[in-house]
């Protein structure tokens, strides 16, 4: 029972804040409410008892890729007027596609295959089941070779973000300490004899 | 089969990925400028893969890591040109960032990187697998078009791969997530297996079938998802265009042929309509659109979208003898294109590149041989006997006859006739006008040995075009 | 404890229950109301915790330095070492004015504050006090630990951004990069932890560190140990580590523009989260509960009835444990002077991380090759 109200609490939630993601104008408030959705599908997950994938989903992408994320749109001044330009133009078609999508997907979505008896209900797992491990499990045997693979990924990620964003290193003007205390007093000054000039 | 065997079978990819990692960590401690030792290990590691490969083609398909890699002739056959096809794209790449002061020894790790994307996309027996190869692959080459950031059309130019290609692997999981949710697979065999039985399932099927080949559409570069193609190849710097135009389309192919005949097979009629509006769709837009180009990266963009266009008639065919076609048709395709892009490359100079149709003009005079080997290219890409792309042509529309698709077959060497206007003005360019200005042909004698070579393999396997026919027929053969 | 535990609960929740909630929701009612006093009962000695650590910090550098510190507001007109004067800063914290500047984003500006307290306060619901007491015996706690120090940058970068302050930003932006990068090692030395101990429960890391105090993890971890414990101080914004705030630079940062009890959230959330990384810290690294007379006195002695309840394991371990690092946060203050951000930078990303990655594959070694006496 209360597992239900919260589920209905959370998925209604969630389904306000993915509209705002949509509709809001400022798109730091858009990225806020982002950061909302993604708790409260974190919060359905925990309901479904995969409180690894729930907590993966806040660390990864509350913790860390919204943080960089809101950190762009903060610094960027985006003006919303340029880009809303050619909305009203554009919109008949794009309403057409959409419309068009909306009904061959309907067909095939509203068949009696997807009806919700079709699908296995939820079951609670045992006693001392261990979400994680049993996903660490299966990555590190079955999923082998892709985990390999997705690793190769974020390596090539991480070296084509450095070759496209670092330039050659500049030349600075920062001392180094160690030079400025080793430096002798010859180092610096010249002594220069020289004959005194006569009037001219 | 033991973790030791299994991991055997992978050896080359493994190998490459070492030698990856090492000349990276080579490249960042060198303080060459020319980048000469990143150079020299990155062909040596693809020497070495080349030959792990082709030392151990196998006769009968082998799987591994719960059968999510496959290990058979196609796709050996197939690794073979995409390492040796990428030697030759590096040599001509080197010449061309030295020529441009654009070297950077990260080209040579990403292409590396791209090189075992395209690997893991030829063996990869399940849908996961296929879609990891196919972003290590894309993912390294975005990051090469964007490489020349003093150039504001090579960044145009990668943001515009970087979006749309997100987006077709954006559409390619969400087919890939369809099917998985009507199979609770994402295995090949047992995707067939499963489709084959449940016929009441399969409308579903079909619907998640068209968001995978809108993928491989994309990744392909066929009409009616060919927007990003020409604005890439006009704007990456050269030598990336020749990475792109050659080895990735032969991985985008072992993608296809691995989802569609050996993950959807039992849906064959209804991707063969679909395909054949792409065919269409492609060889039209390619075509036509290709003579008004005056850019010559440009119209090789257009002449690519053509070219998919008639692979995917070998694929409707829907037979061994269709599939080989196509294959045999990928194939010289990348060496044609390669030969093509190489002689832009030998053209041009630094801050200058032969990027108009009118650079070529009067090419015999400055050079009788480079325009023949060009002549030779155009007359390939055109279809004109006994070049390889008249074999190439004449394999896809014999097998299309033979299934039946006569219309079709009418269709597309009408466009092809259409098609060979633009290749063939090339030629006219070259022998019959006058050239603006005389100046001297500059490229080292390695440049312009290999380019000889890809212009004269273009003409010998043209003459004895059975040769590479039997490889693709026994690669296909299981 | 138990027993005050059962009195309540039967004297005074299940009436309540009954009179509050339908006959069949009666259960869940008890349930919820059980968790809210046991919330009640761990989050008041934390505040309580926070409020005099102010203090504390304010004596200890002030002896460090020299001076006596705080030694005048006391109760019913004795002055007690100063020791009413949290409750005395307290009460001027909450009469005074929350100014809210033009231009700023009243909402986001409002919920800032909150924002950065609730995860460290939220945090404490897996922290075991032995081995049965804790709120949420949960397996994957480490994790939750994990993400939810890693929403403490929330608060900073909207309060940063709300307050339409260029000083606000400049101190936002710092933060959020340093917290980015410290987060990452102090993530690594975690799985550091998960590796020796095999589990995710903070209450089975504690149990694997039994033994004595050699078998506790800061031996066998002390790479991931330090780079945790100085990671914490990163996290926390706190000196050396201070350049969000950086008083001289940009003038107070983050929280330029509050004022009154909106400021002294985020004190609160500064303070609560040292408390919370201390008390990581001695769970993961130092033992928990656990006695470091374990080992060195027979068993029987520790879990024998008077001598056992004061030197056997126990709660008070736990916070004479949590103390010391509490102090060192302090000590670190008063010692040393505030890195330059290109330092902070080079210091989480290129020492850290590094000595982290290596560490962690010397752990998996050594408890693959089962090496006494930690992993025998």
């Amino acid at each position: 029972m209360i597992e239900l109200i919260v589920f209905y609490i959370f998925g209604a939630l969630l389904l306000g804040a993915a509209t705002m993601v949509v509709v809001m104008r400022n798109p730091v408030h858009a990225a806020l409410f982002l950061v909302l959705a993604f708790f409260c599908s974190a919060a359905i997950w925990l309901l479904l008892q995969a409180e690894f994938l729930a907590i993966a989903l806040v660390l990864v992408y509350v913790g860390a890729v919204m943080v960089l994320f809101l950190f762009v749109v903060m610094m960027l001044d985006i003006n919303m007027v340029t880009i809303r330009e050619g909305f009203a133009r554009y919109l008949p078609f794009g309403l057409f596609v959409a419309i068009l999508m909306f009904l061959v997907m309907g067909l095939v979505v509203s068949s009696d295959y997807f009806l919700s008896d079709a699908f296995s209900t939820f079951s609670h797992v045992r006693e001392g089941y261990s979400n994680t491990q049993h996903l660490g499990q299966t990555l590190y045997t079955e999923y082998l070779y892709q985990f390999e693979i997705a690793g190769a990924i974020l390596l090539v990620a991480i070296v084509a973000a450095i070759s496209l964003s670092m330039s050659k290193a500049k030349v600075t003007k920062a001392p180094n300490p160690g030079d400025q205390v080793t430096v002798k007093k010859q180092d610096r000054l010249r002594i220069v004899k020289m004959d005194a000039e006569g009037k001219e | 089969m033991s973790i030791s065997n299994e991991i055997l079978l992978a050896l080359p990819e493994l190998s490459l990925l070492s030698m990856a990692c090492l000349v990276l960590v080579v490249d960042a401690f060198s303080k060459d400028p020319d980048h000469r030792i990143t150079y020299w290990l990155t062909q040596i590691s693809l020497a070495i893969v080349f030959l792990l490969v082709f030392t151990s083609i196998p006769d009968e398909p082998r799987l591994a890591f719960h059968n999510s890699f496959i290990d058979d002739a196609m796709s050996s056959v197939l690794k073979c040109f995409i390492c040796a096809i990428t030697i030759i794209v590096f040599l001509y790449s080197y010449e061309y960032l030295k020529e441009n002061k654009l070297m950077k020894g990260e080209y040579f790790v990403l292409g590396l990187f791209a090189v075992l994307g395209m690997m893991i996309m030829s063996s990869a027996y399940s849908l996961l697998s296929i879609y990891l190869g196919l972003e290590l692959m894309s993912l390294s080459m975005y990051a090469m078009v964007a490489m020349n950031r003093k150039s504001a059309a090579a960044s145009e130019a990668a943001m515009k791969y970087f979006i749309l290609g997100a987006l077709a692997s954006g559409m390619l999981l969400y087919g890939i997530s369809m099917i998985y949710g009507l199979t609770s697979s994402i295995q090949f065999t047992e995707i067939a297996a499963i489709s084959m039985t449940s016929v009441e399932n399969s409308r579903f099927l079909v619907f998640g079938m068209i968001f995978m080949i809108i993928g491989i559409a994309f990744k392909l570069g066929a009409a009616p998802f060919h927007m990003w193609v020409p604005d890439v190849y006009q704007g990456a710097p050269t030598s990336v265009t020749l990475f792109i135009s050659t080895a990735p389309k032969l991985a985008a192919f072992a993608m296809a042929i691995r989802i569609l005949v050996d993950g959807l097979f039992p849906l064959v009629a209804d991707w063969q309509s679909i395909l054949m509006v792409l065919a269409v769709l492609s060889m039209a837009i390619g075509n036509i659109v290709a003579i008004s180009q005056t850019n010559i990266k440009r119209m090789l963009a257009y002449s690519t979208i053509a070219h998919v266009g008639y692979l995917f008639l070998g694929l409707i065919a829907g037979t061994i003898n269709g599939f080989a076609g196509s294959m045999f048709y990928i194939i010289s395709y990348a060496l044609m294109s390669m030969g093509t892009f190489g002689m832009i490359i030998l053209l041009g100079r630094y801050e200058f590149e032969a990027k108009n149709l009118e650079d070529f003009k009067g090419l015999s005079g400055r050079s009788p041989w480079f325009a023949f080997i060009m002549m030779c290219l155009m007359f390939s890409m055109a279809g004109v006997p006994p070049f390889l792309g008249f074999w190439s042509k004449w394999f896809v529309l014999k097998e299309l006859v033979a299934s039946g698709y006569f219309a079709l077959a009418a269709v597309s060497v009408v466009f092809s006739i259409i098609g060979a206007y633009y290749y063939l003005r090339i030629v006219k360019l070259m022998y019959f006008d006058k050239p603006d200005k005389m100046t001297a042909i500059k490229a080292t004698k390695q440049m312009r040995a290999v380019l000889t070579a890809n212009g004269l393999l273009i003409l010998v396997l043209g003459l004895l075009p059975n040769s590479l026919m039997q490889i693709c027929l026994t690669a296909l053969a299981h | 404890m138990e027993a005050i535990y059962q009195f309540i609960n039967q004297q005074l929740l299940m009436p309540m229950s009954a009179m509050m909630f339908p006959a069949d929701l009666q259960a869940e009612g008890l349930y919820l109301m059980q968790t809210s006093l046991k919330v009640m009962a761990i989050l008041s000695p934390v505040l309580f915790t926070v409020a005099y650590f102010t203090y504390a910090e304010r004596k200890i550098i002030g002896f460090i330095q020299g001076r006596i510190g705080p030694n005048r507001v006391g109760f019913f007109g004795f002055k007690l070492w100063g020791l009413g004067q949290p409750i005395a800063d307290a009460v001027k914290l909450i009469v005074k004015e929350i100014v809210i500047p033009s231009g700023a984003n009243k909402t986001l500006f409002v919920i800032a504050p909150i924002v950065s307290l609730a995860p460290s306060l939220a945090a404490w619901a897996v922290v075991p006090f032995d081995d049965t007491k804790v709120l949420a015996d949960i397996n994957a706690g480490l994790l939750y630990i994990l993400a939810l120090t890693s929403l403490a940058v929330y608060g900073v970068i909207i309060a940063g951004w709300a307050s339409n302050s260029k000083y606000a930003f400049l101190g936002a932006i710092r933060s959020a990069a340093q917290i980015v990068a410290y987060e990452i090692a102090m993530g690594f030395a975690l799985v550091g932890v998960l590796v020796a101990a095999g589990s995710l429960n903070l209450g089975d890391i504690v149990m694997a560190q039994s033994g004595s105090v050699f078998h506790w993890f800061w031996l066998p971890l002390l790479p991931l140990f330090l780079i945790y414990f100085i990671s914490g101080v990163a996290e926390t914004n706190r000196a050396p580590f201070d350049v969000a705030e950086g008083e001289s630079e940009i003038v107070a940062g983050f929280h330029v523009e509050y004022g009154g009890m909106a400021f002294s959230v985020f004190f609160m959330a500064e303070y609560a989260n040292m408390v919370l990384i201390s008390v990581l810290s001695a769970i993961m690294f130092l033992g928990g509960w656990l006695s470091p007379l374990q080992g060195i006195l027979p068993e029987s002695v520790l879990s024998s009835e008077v001598i056992g309840s004061l030197i056997g394991p126990g709660l008070h371990w736990l916070l004479i444990k949590t103390s010391i690092f509490m102090f060192f946060f302090l000590w670190l203050r008063a010692t040393f002077p505030r890195y330059r951000y290109d330092q902070i930078m080079r210091l989480g990303w290129k020492v850290f991380i590094p000595i982290t990655i290596v560490w962690l594959v010397v752990v998996s070694a050594l408890v693959v090759a089962g090496v006494p006496p930690w992993f025998d």
